[in-house]
């Protein structure tokens, strides 16, 4: 009995057929992510109508019309306020971020002795870029050179007084170079601090839990500005009279305090997603306290936080400015005075610049913590989550 | 053998005292105790000394003399005759606005923007991704004066004030909005309102019972809408209509009647409301995308509706996430409203700040500043732990 085999087998592969022109192309992606919906083709409307209001008058303030040179006030006045300009001109005023540009980065530190602040501002970014970048070796050196050696650097060339430099006392200080003077001290002193008052808030030791405890609780309950209200006003009053703090330390150690009782709590959170195990195998494995933590517990930690450890370092950048209010000139500070405090400058477009400008630079700062933060988290995820 | 037998009867030997755990913490925290005790002991020396040097005397007394100086914004009534509790007082309140008024923006804004970071909308993704960026990482004192010394001080004067609609005006004393008089009392509104609140409060339990009992459902939100928009409304009628609107009007110099917002409080809530916005739309964000795909699916595979689904599947497992770093959002929010001191808002710490000028009570005022910041924090924070132990998981 003859079967017919119905069976087929295909032996080459049918042709690669080009998609449809539906799913593809430029119209294609408009549909899916613009208009998939018609609520979604409303919010992309009203989105895009927004957008063609605020961006071009945004540019055009920033650069379009803006004045880019000029050498006083009447550079950036309309007819009506005096200048030469068109009235109902608005537009940002350049020319007064390039003349005190020197102001805004180093407050009233003498002319003359600039270059101390530059060098120091290039043996920072001296070791600070090769400690920042992976690849480099000589991580402790740099590490040791950077947060041990480079502050006694910095204080003698910044203050000076020895070494036939002249002194220049801190008032006189201001600007980028006082808001970085605070970070650093903040950022350098609030590490150790904030684990120490980590391990003292998870000792066994009954007082000093306590301690840690009523501290870091009691520092972030009250406002940074009381913080730093109470540095400036208690803290000569708790020192033996005649015995006088300069201003910019007392808000140093404010800022300090400050920013090591949320670094801690940022740390307890790492200390506590380490697993018991860990602890438990160091005890077996005979190490001391100290030993336990610093070999094994703490890295774990410290690598499990360092989002949380760059957000504490950029809301504490971000917190410098708060000296302002105690008469402290920061960045801002330098900003805010010379827009109330110049007439050279005063016009109605002057506030609106300094502080455009001021944002920029702290923008800049803070995203780039941010993204080297994620970029370090990516680097250091040894794949222990997900 | 024999050696191991010796081992087993021999008494272990006593480490010195030195090595036991026990004793080495005894022995250092009686030391912290008593560096401690000597440096409060020191501090507290000092200080007296430096107190009588200054002829300061310390005690609560100050509280009651005649403050002496004027608050332009104010809730309760209050002249420079006023006592300086009074002030303080004055104070508290006008942080008390500032932080209820930025907590509502900015949850509005923080929930708005995180929901449109995870929308299917290119245009809309990319904006809210800005707007976050943008805002998070400028300091808020900067976006205050900003708006403070940059915008709203180069507004028009009064007499070229911009007109808005619904007979508001916007110069440079702030804006100006029409205003609620009541002639006579509200009162009735008022209890109409609690009526409303409780009777909806009432339709939810026992919607809620019925629908364990019989699985059908009400619709309890259309319901209590209702009852709380329609009962204040109807005794409104009930009582004769006793409200009229005060519109500001333009005069030459002024503008009179109306309610006027002023510039301080203007900027600050703007600041303070936009920056914490740009976190909340952080958590909430986080909070969404934590919530495991395995959900969204399951309720699509029950045949919920997305909005559905949305409300009763994702959005109560996303909050567990989303309350605890909220919370500190709030605290945040309610501790910077002192920046409010750079602009001049008489808050709390403003008005601390110059009751500590005129009286040098630099104690006092720290302790005060320090009860109500910390009472603050630990009533916000009891309020959300319990809404979060409200919304947690509950494991049966």
């Amino acid at each position: 009995m003859q079967e017919h085999d119905l069976s087929w087998v295909r032996t080459e592969m049918a042709l690669a057929q080009a998609a449809p022109s539906s799913q593809v192309g430029a119209g294609a992606w408009m549909r899916k992510n613009l208009f998939a919906s018609p609520f979604d083709t409303a919010l992309t409307i009203l989105a895009a109508l927004a957008l063609a209001w605020a961006l071009p008058q945004i540019l055009n303030w920033l650069f379009f019309s803006a004045v880019w040179s000029g050498a006083d006030r009447t550079a950036c006045l309309t007819t009506e306020q005096g200048g030469s300009l068109p009235a109902g001109w608005t537009g940002a005023c350049w020319p007064f971020v390039e003349a005190r540009l020197g102001y805004f980065t180093f407050g009233r530190y003498p002319l003359e002795e600039r270059w101390r602040v530059i060098l120091c501002g290039v043996i920072f970014l001296a070791l600070l870029v090769p400690l920042l970048t992976p690849r480099i070796p000589f991580k402790r050196l740099n590490a040791i050179l950077f947060f041990a050696v480079f502050p006694f650097i910095a204080f003698f060339l910044l203050l000076g007084g020895y070494f036939g430099l002249p002194y220049v006392e801190t008032p006189l200080w201001g600007g980028l170079l006082v808001t970085l003077v605070i970070s650093y001290v903040g950022i350098v002193t609030s590490l150790p601090l904030g684990i120490i008052l980590a391990l003292g808030r998870r000792s066994k030791m009954p007082i000093v839990k306590l301690l840690s405890v009523v501290f870091i609780e009691t520092v972030r309950g009250v406002p940074l500005v009381a913080v730093l209200f109470m540095a400036s006003f208690m803290l000569p009053l708790f020192v033996p009279p005649g015995m006088t703090f300069d201003k910019l330390l007392r808000a140093l150690i404010g800022v300090a305090l400050f920013s090591s009782a949320y670094m801690a709590e940022v740390i307890r959170g790492g200390l506590q997603a380490i697993p018991k195990g860990q602890y438990e195998g160091a005890d077996s494995l005979g190490l001391g306290y100290w030993q336990k933590m610093g070999l094994i517990v703490m890295p774990q930690a410290l690598k499990l936080v360092i989002p949380g450890i760059v957000n504490t370092f950029i809301g504490l950048f971000k917190d410098t400015t708060l000296v302002l209010i105690i008469s402290l000139f920061d960045l801002l500070g330098t900003v805010k005075q010379s827009i109330s405090g110049d007439p050279t400058w005063a016009t109605p477009q002057t506030a609106k610049t300094g502080y455009v400008f001021a944002a920029a630079v702290f923008w800049i700062f803070c995203f780039g913590m941010s993204r080297y933060s994620q970029y370090m988290e990516r680097r250091l995820d040894t794949g222990h989550r997900k | 053998m024999a050696s191991q037998e010796a081992i087993r009867t021999s008494e272990p030997t006593k480490a010195s005292l030195f090595y036991d755990p026990k004793i080495r913490s005894l022995v250092f925290q009686a030391l912290l105790i008593f560096l401690l005790i000597l440096g409060v002991w020191w501090i507290i020396d000092n200080t007296i000394e430096n107190l009588r040097r200054s002829n300061i005397s310390t005690g609560w007394a100050f509280l009651r003399g005649r403050a002496g100086f004027d608050i332009s914004d104010r809730l309760v009534e209050y002249t420079s005759d006023s006592t300086f509790f009074r002030a303080l007082v004055v104070g508290i309140l006008n942080t008390l606005k500032v932080a209820i008024a930025g907590i509502i923006v900015a949850t509005v804004v923080g929930f708005l923007v995180g929901i449109g970071r995870l929308s299917n909308n290119w245009l809309i993704r990319k904006i809210c991704t800005v707007y976050v960026e943008i805002f998070r990482n400028i300091p808020p004192l900067l976006v205050i004066l900003f708006w403070y010394q940059g915008v709203l001080a180069v507004l028009p004067a009064v007499r070229e004030s911009i007109e808005l609609p619904f007979n508001s005006f916007l110069n440079v004393r702030g804006f100006y909005l029409p205003a609620i008089v009541w002639n006579g009392s509200g009162l009735m509104v008022l209890g109409g309102l609690a009526i409303g609140l409780v009777l909806s409060w009432y339709v939810a339990r026992r919607a809620y019972a019925r629908q364990m009992a019989t699985g059908q459902s009400f619709p309890v939100l259309w319901v209590s809408l209702a009852l709380i928009v329609g009962m204040p409304l109807l005794a409104y009628l009930l009582s004769g209509m006793p409200a009229t609107v005060d519109y500001p009007q333009k005069g030459n110099f002024n503008l009179t009647g109306g309610s006027n917002v002023k510039p301080e409080f203007l900027s600050l809530l703007l600041a303070l409301s936009f920056y914490t916005a740009s976190f909340i739309a952080e958590i909430v964000r986080a909070g969404i995308m934590g919530v495991p795909k395995g959900q969204t699916e399951a309720y699509s595979a029950l045949g919920l509706r997305p909005a559905k689904g949305l409300r009763l599947v994702v959005i109560p497992q996303a909050l567990r996430i989303i309350i605890p770093p909220l919370t500190s959002q709030y605290l945040n929010l309610t501790k910077n409203s002192t920046l409010g001191v750079a602009i001049g808002y008489p808050e709390l710490y403003s008005v601390g700040g110059t009751i500590l000028n005129q009286t040098g009570q630099a104690i006092e005022v720290v302790v005060i500043f320090m009860i109500v910041y910390l009472s603050i924090s630990l009533i916000t924070s009891a309020f959300m732990n319990w809404f979060n132990t409200k919304m947690a998981l509950k494991e049966r």
